[in-house]
């Protein structure tokens, strides 16, 4: 089976100009690795490693120094293929949505842009998503601040799956979320990946929640890839101390809250 | 099965709904805002149902007192000035010149403000820095003495001094605007909608602007309330409109001649000025308290 998405040698650093001549500022080292579809993949790592770092560049949000990243075989050149096929989910819901417009505006826009579908079929598309993400076509009418955490984080998924995308990326997307609904989202999430057959690349400092959803682990320390796995390899028998060090921390925390 | 909606039918207030939601709440700007509808009805239709027009000249009543006056004639409800010019006729029309003169100055300088402001907001380096610091230079200079140093060079004259008040205004426009851009660009929803490919001028008229809406129209009212004291006030110093013309401020110079004799002529044109910016304040402190509450809930 081919790989969905081939990152190889992704590599970005920022110049910091100054007065005393340019300085490498934040660098993240050179990383590849392969998705394939229906594949779940957790990025884990320090505050400050190269998590987000990585995620922006693999949606585009930042522009990376090198390396190249390959979708299907084919490199990304042409942005709307890219916007279309690599989805992000926020970290902050509510900040991802814009206060102003109703949900339906909102998830109308990349349909706008990215799809040729004339008003009504737009409206079909979104009351279907909408039903896909486990909310009413009448959440079409909301605005922001009216729904819940939750909710917001289902229109956040809605948004991101209105496009038919083959990849999703989440920058640590149950953080904000209380026990209960970080679960059903979760299980939503895994549902929808499922059915879909989506590639899914996400954020977590939850290693609860990485080992029950992901195929395999990357871990980064401050820019550099540490290790990369199956799963269950990274967690029984990791190799580096780092990753040993995150893993233990983690199982502290659980056996103090028994 | 038939197919029921009770969402539709139910409802859900829209931002802007829910801030004239909270102004309401607030008697005292509901007043205002009455009393600003006033106002903007006795521009529009006024001079239709006026007897006199502003420059007639009745010899026969030279300044008679107002109408509630045991002296007053009722044909002249708010008397007549040192030449015979009905005052009533001249209020309204004066309200005309300076509330509409003030509101579409108002409406220019916003327009060229948000544009440059907005350009400034989304800009980065050094162009973005220029724009900034020398216009918050030129805030740090009151509006009335920046439009006065235009109409110097200029020249007097009600269009020049309008030009002045609006080049004076533009600055404030810029720097809120420039703020707020700047603000929300950094926000996530702006990288979201990047993300679905949006352009920077769809950004900004898609997905920054509806949020500046309720700030333009605070901004706008607290400028409406200055250019109108600003018209007055050059007028007043003979600097904007000349004397014959009914313009509020140019009216109370030319009756300050006869104020002992005629003290309405003088009180009249100040209470429609004091009015009109009084409610114009209270409806733009009523909007701003209204879209605090309504951001805090």
């Amino acid at each position: 089976m081919n790989p969905l998405l081939t990152v190889s040698n992704l590599s970005y650093s920022k110049k910091d100009k100054s007065w005393f001549g340019k300085q490498e500022h934040f660098r993240l080292a050179p990383v590849s690795f392969e998705l394939k579809a229906g594949e779940t993949m957790a990025i884990m790592g320090e505050n400050g490693s190269g998590k987000s770092l990585l995620a922006k560049l693999l949606v585009g949000v930042a522009r990376p120094s090198a390396g190249e990243i390959l979708l299907n075989g084919e490199s990304l050149h042409d942005k709307r293929q890219r916007f279309q096929a690599i989805r992000m989910i926020f970290q902050h819901s509510k900040e991802s949505l814009n206060p102003a417009l109703t949900l339906g505006s909102l998830l109308e826009e990349p349909l706008i842009l990215n799809t040729d579908l004339d008003a009504r079929e737009r409206k079909r598309k979104i009351e279907e998503t909408l039903k896909l993400v486990g909310m009413l076509p009448e959440h079409q009418y909301f605005y922001r601040h009216m729904l819940s955490e939750g909710q917001r984080q289902r229109v956040a998924v809605a948004r991101a799956l209105i496009l038919n995308p083959q990849v999703l990326v989440a920058d640590e997307p149950f953080a904000a979320l209380d026990p209960s609904v970080r679960s059903q989202t979760v299980n939503l999430l895994m549902k929808l990946q499922r059915d879909l057959g989506l590639g899914f690349i996400f954020i977590s400092h939850n290693l609860g929640i990485v080992r029950h959803i992901s195929d395999r682990i990357l871990v980064l320390e401050a820019g550099q890839l540490v290790e990369s796995g199956k799963t269950d390899v990274i967690f029984n028998w990791p190799k580096s101390d780092y990753t040993r060090r995150l893993i233990h921390a983690y199982q502290a925390l659980i056996t103090r809250d028994e | 099965m038939p197919k029921s909606s009770f969402y539709d039918e139910e409802f859900y207030p829209s931002p802007v709904r829910q801030t004239w939601n909270e102004f309401q709440r607030n008697h005292i700007a509901l007043a205002g805002l009455w009393c600003l509808g006033f106002f903007v009805l006795l521009v529009l239709l006024g001079p239709w149902f006026l007897p006199f027009g502003p420059l007639a000249q009745n010899t026969e009543a030279i300044l008679l007192p107002p109408a509630w006056d045991a002296n007053g004639d009722v044909s002249h409800l708010f008397g007549t000035d040192g030449i015979g010019r009905d005052l009533l006729a001249r209020v309204v029309h004066g309200c005309q010149i300076t509330f509409g003169a003030s509101f579409f100055l108002v409406l220019l300088a916003m327009l060229v403000g948000c544009s440059i402001g907005a350009y400034a907001g989304m800009s980065r380096g050094l162009r973005a820095s220029i724009i900034n610091h020398l216009l918050d230079a030129i805030m740090a200079i009151p509006t009335l003495l920046l439009a006065i140093i235009i109409v110097a060079i200029l020249g007097t004259g009600l269009m020049n001094s309008m030009w002045a008040i609006t080049l004076a205004l533009i600055p404030q426009f810029i720097h809120h605007t420039r703020d707020m851009v700047g603000r929300e660009y950094r926000k996530e929803y702006v990288t979201a909608a990047r993300l679905d490919g949006a352009s920077d001028a769809r950004i900004f008229f898609h997905s920054i602007l509806p949020n500046m809406i309720e700030m333009l129209v605070v901004q706008a009212t607290m400028a409406l309330s200055v250019a109108i004291l600003d018209i007055s006030a050059l007028g007043f110093l003979n600097l904007g409109a000349q004397s014959p013309s009914p313009e509020l401020g140019a009216m109370l110079s030319d009756a300050l001649e006869t104020a002992y004799v005629a003290p309405w002529s003088i009180s009249l044109p100040g209470a429609a000025i004091f009015l009109m910016v009084l409610s114009i304040n209270l409806v733009g402190d009523g909007l701003r308290t209204a879209l605090k509450n309504r951001v805090n809930q």
